[in-house]
């Protein structure tokens, strides 16, 4: 069987199911199927958040996420997987962003899920600027986000 | 060469790309980021801090040290937020 890769990038919503069914669609090998969605927090650190503005590289972004989709492919036995990334205004409680694997056990599913979202997280170029009660602001980056990527080179 | 600027970047230098002649002197990315800083108030603004910026050169994330020769597009931005 081919492998099964999909990344957009888009300003429209996405329905999970629907994107789930694609990836398997026709096949019989596939035993689990990891579903990650990052939704818009409507708050963060006691601030109310209406909104977020995701702005990002087109071209780059694309390309970004298509070299990590690659490792996590010949990292893990994976049958495909699926990257969605919305951009533009998001209000609270929106998704933002879809990772789905698809493997034949559940292990290689987890650990590609949670690598690309690691990576996604600390390289691909994106930027989110959010709307508070105090007026409109660019996020700032964490460290941690910088050191959940990392530790997927330690090994 | 083409400079993209993004995010923050893009606000402060106040526009989104232009077409940029650093002379030969202007090595790495680090030696552009110093020239542009010098090309006005707004790009000094932009960039005032170099370690946080963060550039790539025709879509691929590169060092401070890292030469420019050769490149068709470099973008300079702040440290990724997404996902």
């Amino acid at each position: 069987m081919t492998e099964n890769v999909t990344i957009r990038i888009q300003e429209a919503d996405f329905d999970i199911a629907r994107e789930i069914a694609a990836l398997t669609k026709g096949r019989t090998d596939i035993g689990a199927v990891v579903s990650f969605s990052g939704i818009c927090r409507g708050s963060e650190g006691g601030e109310t958040i209406a909104a977020l503005t995701l702005e990002h590289y087109p071209g780059m972004a694309e390309a970004e996420i298509a070299r990590h989709a690659d490792t996590a492919m010949s990292r893990w036995p994976l049958t495909g997987l699926t990257v969605i990334h919305r951009v533009g205004r998001i209000v609270a409680g929106e998704n933002i962003v879809l990772v789905l694997t698809a493997s034949q056990h559940r292990q290689a599913a987890f650990a590609a899920a949670e690598f690309l979202m690691d990576y996604l997280k600390a390289n691909a170029p994106f930027w989110k600027r959010e709307e508070t009660s105090a007026g409109t602001g660019w996020v700032e980056a964490h460290q941690h986000d910088d050191d959940a990527a990392a530790r997927w080179t330690k090994s | 060469m083409k400079v993209k600027y993004f995010a923050w970047v893009r606000e402060r230098v106040g526009k989104a790309e232009e077409n940029v002649e650093p002379p030969a002197s202007v090595r790495t990315v680090d030696d552009l980021i110093a020239w542009l800083a010098r090309r006005g108030e707004s790009y000094a603004h932009a960039f005032e801090t170099p370690r946080v910026i963060r550039a790539a050169i025709d879509h691929a994330h590169v060092k401070p040290d890292t030469i420019i020769a050769g490149a068709r597009e470099i973008a300079f931005f702040p440290p990724m937020t997404g996902g």
